[in-house]
Formats: structure tokens, C-alpha cells, sequence
């Protein structure tokens, strides 16, 4: 970002502050009431699944995640594929972006989607364009996060 | 359990509420957006701060996609525990795989039986 | 004839003798459906994806054109067209179901003009008898294309804005003295001005200075007031651009009436639609001036009017590359014929 502005004329500055006048801002705190609800219910929803799993299932509270998020990720297909899902991000933004049913959502719907350039180059080709970087940076993080650890240990000092 | 619902519900929304300010605020696209909290649980299962939220919001803090950053870390550090550094490797998915299976899979699913609709 | 820096000026009157507007679901719950020829209730047309239902509306548009103007298309003898879709392929498509000798145009938003200005010359000084031009978008090929898969749930800020599903087409030919069609009388061919805006999510504010650039230039080049024109209309600048372009020509001494300078994106969808800050795409200007703005101009509302199409020229790529937004917009000038006639 600092290194476009020290490229912009000041015919370019003019302009984006007159500009910037006209520009409708962002619902910012009624996004996030969106955002808050939406997601604390997703989340609840949740709850609810895991609790389904612990009394019914025989799972515990250690691994009751599991289930819990693979049913979570089917409700995102039904949603998603129902055509309702986009329509819930428009209301609720990170309230639906950021829980896992998100993650399932991006990657559903890219699958859906890319189905007419047919299963193996459409689908298989397209499916993790929106997913891909959370797992290459949750992968990539959770490593380094967990060699220094590991290091740390081992060498004593913690 | 009353209380595990109420507290899934606040937190579980103010992270949410956190991933819309890095939206409106910090204008960052969602690609960059759930990136960085993913790293964001990654490293705060480093410092052994998210399982004790997790003990104490349940859903709240495993559903949003931080969670998934702090089920990477955990399933490394277990098996570096048992094998020692080359666990870093093996571990990661062993507990995190639901969640990118599912999502494979229902993708796959839903390509095959669901039309998009606009 | 070359008028000025960049204006040509078309003497000979090129007539518009018939038109053809196409669009969808959206389109048909909107502002302006009475003025579409044909509207489809689903966004595949009973295609088997996006981009063919996209290149059916543009062949519809050019069928209905042709039939309008009671010709065949053996004597069309060029055809000017263009879309937003990765190397115009549903235009290219269709011209080959038309098998017309093609031009095929990119200037995203703004290809109407640029196609209806370059369809005027060539008819202007007899390089054809008659000549099909148009410009078309589908919102769901668009989306796939430059932003997220459509199912995707992304929240899209009030400063976006929603691509038409619609093709719209016109049949230009010499004129016929005592016809009383639309005739263009000249065209304002548009610089790529770069203000340095990025946001993909703001197309409106970044073209508003490239509008902003042609309206001045257009004035400037034909020594005219805008006094002379009942109406100015932008392609698709939106809310956010159209408010920007007004306050920019305002600052340069260009005095507009009350009501004289409208948008074709703000123009076509109801307040109750949720289109954010207005229409957009190439078929937005096309759809809107095709059926109707040159509606309007038949039944007397307005005797001259300025087009001014403006278009985004980015990729999802340069975006990704961290490049600004290149924009351009080109004016055309339409007369009804009777004035001089």
C-alpha cells in the first residue's frame, strides 16, 4: 500500500479525495451486529451438533469436533447448493464468511460452479481457488508455530 | 450447558465480528481475511491460549476457521511429542482432516446433483 | 470529419432504423422491462452454461434487430460487437452463428459507443450499407469471471455494482431523408485516464474521471454548450461515479440542467432491487439507449442526446498484480432526423 502512494501524482491524490466525498462508506458497525449475530448462531448451531454427538454418538468432548464440523460443512452444502448461502453472506459478511461453514461454502460453491468446464479441469481444476490459501497458510503457519515449539522444548526452555 | 450455549454464541460472534472489521476496515478480501485468522489460531495454540477457549466456549471457538489453525498446531505438537521433530510433518492432519475432507467431499457431492443458481 | 482532437463528426447522418434489446430475469423486474424485446424468466435459457446463455442473448438481440429492420443478414455488411468475457468469445460465437464479416471490440463497459462511433464512420463515408453494432453481459459469466463463484457468499460493499444480463444491438444504414429515426450526428473517441483507484468494488469511481475527460473533450472539439443536448447519459457509472462525474464536469465550467445528466445504470433496475450502487456491464449503456433511450427520442421526449459509455479495463489478474484501474469512456451523439430533415 505505501509504495502505490508514493507513486501517485497529485492530479491522482486530488482526484481520490474529491472522489473518496462521493463514495458510499461501508454499514461498518451494523455489518458487525450482522456479523455477530449471524455468526453466534452458526456457532450455536454448533453447540447443539456436538451435544447431538456427545449424547447420541458416544463422543467426547475432546473429539467431538470431528463430526461436528464435517455436519456443520453438509448444512454449507445444502445452502449453498439451495442457491440461500450468498444470499446469507450479503446480510451477514464474516458472520457466514468466517465460521467453518465458510470454508465449505468456498469451496462447494467454486465446485458447483466450475461443473460445466466438466469434473476433472472445471471442478478438480477450480474447487480450492477461493480455499486454497487458508490451507496453505494454515498449514504453513501451524508448522513453523509448531518447530519453534518443538524446538524450544528440546532445547529446555520451555 | 445452558452456559456452553450463551458463551458458543459470544464468542463465536465476536470473532466473527473481528474477520468483518479486517473487511470493512482494513478492506482486506476475504482470501486475505480468513488467512490471516487461521494463522492468527495457529499461533495462539502456540502459546497455549485457544484450548483453554475452547474448554470454555465450546462450538464458539471451533467452528470459526481459527479453529482450524489450532487443530493443525495441536496435531502436530502431539505427534512431535510421540516421534520428535519429524511429527511437526506427519501430525498435522491427523486431527484437522473433517474439515477439509467434508468439504471435498460434499463439494464433489454438490457439483454432481446441484445447479447454480446466479 | 475529423473535428477538433479526438471527435469525428458524421455529415452523411448515419440512421439507426431498428434495434434489438435482450435480458434476463433480473432485467424483467426492472425499471425498463416494457422496453425490452425479449426477456428471458432464467439465467441459462435452457443452455448448458453461462457463457452460451451470454452469446443466445446476443443472437437474439441481432435477430430481432434484423427482423425490425425487415433485412436479411446476407446484407448486413459488417457487424461491430463486444462483451466482458475472457477474449469476447460469446460475440465472437454469435458472429459466427451470423456468419457476418466481424469486428470484434474490447472496451469493456464502454464497447457500445465504441462499436455504435466506428459503425458511423464506416456507414458515414459509404464503407457499408448497413451495419450491426452492440455490446453485451451476463451477470453470472461476468461474476465467475472477474469476482467469486456465483453460490459464493461474499458480501459486496454498497459501492458495487450488479452486471446486467442483457445484449443490445442496432442496425445502422445511410440515411433516408424523411424517416424520422434517431441518426448520429458525431462521436468524442475517449483517452484511458488512470486516477489510480484499485478497489474492483468501485468500477463507478474509477471511470468517472475517463467520463469526466470525453464529456470536456466532446465540448471542447464540437464547440458546443451542453445546453445543446436535452440529455447526457452515462453508460454505468452508478451512484457513486455519476456524482463524482457531475461535481468534476461542474468544476470545469460545464453547466448541466436539472435532470439533464442521468445514468443508463441507475436507470434500469427499481429502488426495492438490490443492484448497490446501480447497474453495470457492457450491456448496461446497449440495453438502456437501444430500447429505452431511442424509445424515448420517437415519442418527442428528447430531440438530441449524448451517450457517454464508460468502461473498467482491468483483468482479475492485474488486480491480483496490484495494478489501478484503466478507464476510458466514449460519446456518441444522437439526433432525431426530423430536426433537419
Amino acid at each position: 500500500m505505501a509504495s502505490k502512494q508514493k507513486k501517485m501524482t497529485p492530479q491522482q491524490k486530488n482526484y481520490q479525495t474529491l472522489q473518496q466525498k462521493h463514495e458510499l462508506k461501508r454499514p461498518v458497525l451494523k455489518n458487525c451486529i450482522k456479523a455477530f449475530l449471524v455468526g453466534g448462531l452458526i456457532c450455536l448451531i454448533g453447540q447443539a451438533v456436538s451435544y447431538f454427538y456427545i449424547y447420541y454418538f458416544n463422543f467426547t468432548e475432546q473429539n467431538v469436533g470431528n463430526p461436528t464440523v464435517a455436519t456443520m460443512v453438509f448444512f454449507s452444502m445444502l445452502l449453498t447448493g439451495f442457491g440461500v448461502y450468498d444470499h446469507i453472506g450479503q446480510f451477514a459478511g464474516a458472520g457466514s464468511a468466517v465460521p467453518v461453514t465458510g470454508f465449505g461454502n468456498s469451496v462447494i460453491s467454486a465446485a458447483i460452479e466450475h461443473r460445466t468446464e466438466g469434473f476433472v479441469l472445471g471442478v478438480g481444476g477450480n474447487m480450492f481457488k477461493l480455499a486454497g490459501s487458508v490451507i496453505l497458510f494454515g498449514v504453513f503457519s501451524a508448522f513453523v508455530v509448531a518447530l519453534i515449539k518443538t524446538l524450544l522444548v528440546m532445547w529446555g526452555v520451555l | 450447558m445452558l452456559a456452553m450455549f450463551f458463551w458458543a454464541f459470544v464468542v463465536g460472534g465476536l470473532i466473527c465480528v473481528v474477520g468483518q472489521l479486517l473487511f470493512d476496515v482494513a478492506k482486506l478480501t476475504p482470501g486475505h481475511t480468513m488467512s490471516l485468522l487461521v494463522v492468527i489460531g495457529a499461533v495462539l495454540d502456540g502459546l497455549g491460549l485457544y484450548e483453554p477457549l475452547v474448554d470454555f466456549a465450546g462450538a464458539g471457538a471451533t467452528i470459526p476457521i481459527t479453529s482450524f489453525g489450532n487443530s493443525l498446531v495441536h496435531g502436530a505438537l502431539q505427534d512431535a511429542q510421540a516421534h520428535g521433530i519429524i511429527g511437526v510433518l506427519t501430525g498435522m492432519f491427523q486431527v484437522t482432516s473433517s474439515g477439509i475432507s467434508a468439504a471435498i467431499i460434499f463439494g464433489f457431492i454438490g457439483a454432481l446433483i446441484f445447479k447454480p443458481k446466479g | 470529419m475529423l473535428k477538433g482532437q479526438q471527435s469525428w463528426v458524421f455529415d452523411n447522418r448515419p440512421m439507426i432504423t431498428a434495434t434489438g434489446v435482450t435480458g434476463g430475469p433480473f432485467e424483467a423486474n426492472g425499471n425498463l422491462s416494457s422496453d425490452f424485446d425479449l426477456l428471458y424468466d432464467d439465467l441459462w435459457m435452457g443452455q448448458e452454461s453461462y457463457e452460451k446463455a451470454h452469446r443466445l442473448l446476443l443472437e437474439e438481440a441481432i435477430k430481432v434487430a434484423l427482423k425490425k429492420g425487415e433485412i436479411e443478414k446476407d446484407q448486413v455488411q459488417f457487424l461491430f460487437a463486444g462483451d466482458l468475457i475472457n477474449q469476447i468469445t460469446p460475440t465472437s460465437f454469435a458472429a459466427r452463428t451470423m456468419q457476418i464479416p466481424y469486428f470484434g471490440l474490447f472496451g469493456a463497459c464502454s464497447t457500445s459507443m465504441e462499436g455504435l462511433a466506428l459503425s458511423s464512420f464506416v456507414v458515414n463515408y459509404q464503407g457499408a450499407n448497413y451495419v450491426l453494432t452492440g455490446a453485451s453481459s451476463h451477470n453470472s459469466a461476468v461474476e465467475k469471471q472477474f469476482r467469486y463463484p456465483t453460490e459464493y457468499g461474499g458480501q459486496k460493499p454498497p459501492t458495487a455494482q450488479w452486471t446486467i444480463t442483457g445484449a443490445g444491438v442496432a442496425l445502422v444504414e445511410t440515411n433516408k431523408p424523411g424517416q424520422d429515426n434517431p441518426v448520429t450526428t458525431s462521436a468524442t473517441i475517449g483517452k484511458v485516464i488512470d486516477m489510480g483507484l484499485s478497489d474492483p468494488f468501485n468500477m463507478g469511481g474509477a471511470m468517472a474521471p475517463a467520463a469526466a475527460d470525453t464529456i470536456i473533450a466532446h465540448f471542447r472539439d464540437l464547440k458546443l454548450d451542453p445546453s445543446y443536448y436535452d440529455l447526457i447519459v452515462t453508460g454505468d457509472l452508478g451512484r457513486i461515479g455519476h456524482n463524482t462525474t457531475a461535481e468534476l464536469l461542474n468544476k470545469s465550467g460545464l453547466k448541466l440542467k436539472q435532470g439533464q445528466f442521468q445514468d443508463c445504470g441507475l436507470l434500469m433496475y427499481k429502488e426495492d432491487q438490490p443492484v448497490m450502487a446501480g447497474g453495470s456491464g457492457a450491456g448496461c449503456s446497449a440495453t438502456v439507449l437501444y430500447g429505452h433511450l431511442l424509445n424515448e427520442m420517437k415519442k418527442g421526449t428528447y430531440k438530441r442526446i449524448l451517450v457517454v459509455a464508460t468502461g473498467a479495463l482491468l483483468s482479475p489478474l492485474s488486480f491480483q498484480q496490484k495494478d489501478s484501474i484503466p478507464c476510458i469512456a466514449h460519446a456518441v451523439a444522437i439526433e432525431m432526423n426530423g430536426e433537419k430533415g
